[in-house]
């Protein structure tokens, strides 16, 4: 979680000396869910994760580097070659897998993922990650009520965030309990405490064995809040103060290295330490970000197909 | 048995052709699977699954809700779990509600992450069978502008095999499009190989030799630019009738060889005219061989209005043999 955050704050001072193509998205609030959660898979069981643009967090715990996302930013000829922008990139391999933009698609992909699982009769288990505004869309219902029927090993978490960009969660669905819609699909569903990254990733835990057993689907709804606009050029005014100021207190980071002091697994020397070491990181990575090379324009034109080169200029092949 | 009546027995329709492609395909890699609506003990709307549950079990012949965005998607992620997911759209119509998945997660996907969704989905499309507005659609021109996505359409009973074997065993995604009026028409009965074999994705045919005029077509509008072509030859002009077999990547070397010889060339389909692939085609043609066209190319194609039901209605709006009759006739007078 600190990692998370403090890769953020790099990209914001990398975005102010003008490094960053594009806008910065912030999970500042959230890392509880997304660490939390991701931290709850066994990769060495296949378990795969599709994060989503406040999921950074899950991102780093599945084994992307801040050195890929500050290419990512950057737009260098990093992991996606400079075709994809922020945390759009995965890697099968570390088990996690890039979003696409449209929200709830990477849904049915990931049900997808779950079925290969399950066809291959593999203890792998899919987790699926969507905003309270994502959760509106069409692929959403459908890809959990598939999910469901064929009684896949498939998590989704809904994060309730309070805010799509500016629209509040009392504008996305008269629900007050996202987990309610579980109910619809006949399977599990749960609301957590989003800010206590012990509690998501319990609730992951408990969906993730259940899924193994064979018992289906399970929806999760992390309560947390979004502590920055939906980008930096969103200042959320709209936000009333007082709950930016509420759920400062509750900021996941500060809440669980206090939990750690009190029961004495970390001492601040230990937490001092570690922050040392994440700057120190940090600035390696940077470093190497920004060594790497812009891609090559011509590339372009490469691998819309296997090893497909498209066509540039046709008119100006000779006139015979 | 007769030699004739048993060489009748081992003749295949169109649909029958495609089926075979899929059990041949499921029974050499048990990584093909099938999923898509009432596809399993029902056997399809059109029965094109037909025996296929029965054969291959409820786990490779998968019924899915009416949900035509997460079959599509769920296919794309087995494909990415080394599955070769053979998705099927009831009518080709629906593939509009998977819309989303097709052009944003499906075609860019190796573009952005640098591997690929082998994947095919295939089903039934094309008017002249009364469907109306919802069953009757050629939608592949809303998919050609998406790079990254195959599109195929067979017109005859062993290309639709060999097409379809090529399609899953393709690194790539492939829409694979079944004209439904070809499904059992007697006329495309016929006897295949024995043996395996697939018609390579890319490559056109040319179905017919002329010297006067080019009519570049694919689907079920080959078979109108056949007639055509009889009539036409009556009428002392010659015609060469290209099918395209691909659309998406499409073989501009055969059709540019083609008018390079007759000089004159007519683009058919069967989808609408504006925005049609149509227009590409014959884009191309003035690109890369202005110098050769003696001619303005014509577009043949179906109204711009939705495929309506009536019969004479569908039958105005479609093109028929006399409109490619009339068009050819017009292009000889240049």
């Amino acid at each position: 979680m600190r990692l998370t955050r403090m890769v953020e704050e790099k990209l914001g001072i990398l975005s102010t000396q003008g490094k960053v193509i594009g806008s910065l998205y912030r999970s500042m609030g959230q890392e509880g869910t997304a660490v939390g959660s991701a931290f709850a898979l066994e990769p060495e069981m296949g378990d795969v994760a599709a994060p989503i643009l406040r999921d950074l967090g899950a991102v780093l715990t599945m084994g992307g580097t801040p050195t890929e996302v500050f290419q990512q930013y950057m737009a260098k000829n990093g992991p996606t070659r400079g075709r994809e922008l922020n945390i759009h990139f995965g890697a099968p391999e570390r088990n996690f897998i890039g979003p696409v933009s449209m929200l709830g698609e990477m849904i049915p992909l990931m049900c997808g993922i779950a079925l290969g699982f399950k066809m291959r009769k593999q203890p792998g288990v899919a987790l699926c990650y969507i905003g309270d505004g994502g959760s509106s869309t069409g692929p959403t219902h459908e890809g959990l009520n598939l999910a469901a029927v064929l009684d896949l090993p498939f998590i989704l978490i809904i994060e309730n965030n309070g805010y799509a960009y500016s629209t509040p969660t009392e504008r996305q669905s008269r629900l007050t309990r996202f987990s309610d819609r579980a109910l619809a699909y006949g399977i599990p569903g749960v609301t957590v405490d989003g800010n206590d990254v012990v509690a998501v990733w319990e609730a992951t835990r408990e969906a993730a064995d259940r899924a193994r057993r064979g018992e289906g689907p399970t929806l999760i709804e992390s309560v947390t809040f979004r502590m920055k606009g939906h980008a930096q050029h969103d200042n959320q005014a709209y936000v009333p103060i007082e709950d930016i100021e509420e759920w400062g207190a509750k900021d996941p980071i500060v809440r669980h290295e206090r939990l750690l002091l009190e029961t004495g697994m970390a001492s601040l020397g230990d937490i001092d330490a570690m922050v040392s070491d994440i700057h120190a990181a940090l600035d390696v990575a940077v470093a190497e970000a920004e060594a790497t090379p812009m891609p090559e324009g011509s590339t372009a034109l490469l691998d819309v197909f296997e090893n497909s080169v498209a066509e540039r200029k046709p008119w100006l092949a000779p006139i015979s | 048995m007769t030699a004739e009546v048993h060489e009748q027995a081992r003749q295949v329709t169109f649909l029958e052709a495609i089926r075979e492609a899929l059990r041949e395909e499921m029974t050499r890699d048990e990584k093909v699977f099938l999923i898509g609506e009432d596809i399993g003990s029902y056997g399809g709307a059109f029965k094109v699954t037909e025996g296929l549950h029965a054969e291959f079990g409820a786990d490779r012949v998968i019924d899915t809700p009416i949900s035509e965005a997460a079959i599509i998607g769920a296919a794309a992620g087995a494909a990415m779990m080394g599955f070769k997911p053979v998705a099927e759209m009831q009518f080709i119509d629906f593939i509009s509600c998977a819309f989303d998945q097709l052009t944003n997660v499906v075609s860019k996907w190796r573009y952005r992450m640098g591997f690929g969704v082998p994947m095919v989905v295939r089903g039934p499309c094309g008017g002249g069978v009364r469907g109306g507005p919802f069953h009757s659609g050629n939608p592949e021109a809303f998919f050609a502008n998406s790079a990254g996505l195959k599109i195929v359409e067979p017109s005859t009973a062993y290309d639709a095999k060999g097409l379809l074997k090529a399609a899953i065993r393709d690194p790539d995604p492939v829409l694979f499009f079944e004209h439904k009026y070809l499904y059992r028409l007697p006329r495309l009965r016929e006897t295949l190989p024995d043996e395996d074999y697939i018609v390579p994705i890319g490559k056109a045919s040319v179905r017919r030799e002329g010297s006067d005029v080019t009519i570049i077509t694919f689907g079920a509008m080959v078979y109108r630019a056949l007639d055509a072509a009889d009539k036409l030859a009556e009428a002392g002009i010659s015609a060469e009738v290209i099918d395209l077999r691909t659309i998406v990547p499409f073989d501009v070397e055969t059709v540019l060889a083609s008018v390079k010889k007759t000089n004159r060339a007519i683009v058919l389909h069967e989808a609408s005219r504006t925005g049609g692939f149509g227009g590409e085609i014959s884009a191309t043609i003035t690109e890369k061989a202005f110098e050769w066209l003696e001619a303005p190319i014509i577009r043949v194609a179906s109204l711009d209005t939705p495929v309506p039901y009536s019969p004479p209605l569908e039958d105005f709006y479609m093109p028929q043999v006399d409109d490619i009759v009339e068009a050819a006739t017009r292009l000889s007078a240049y």
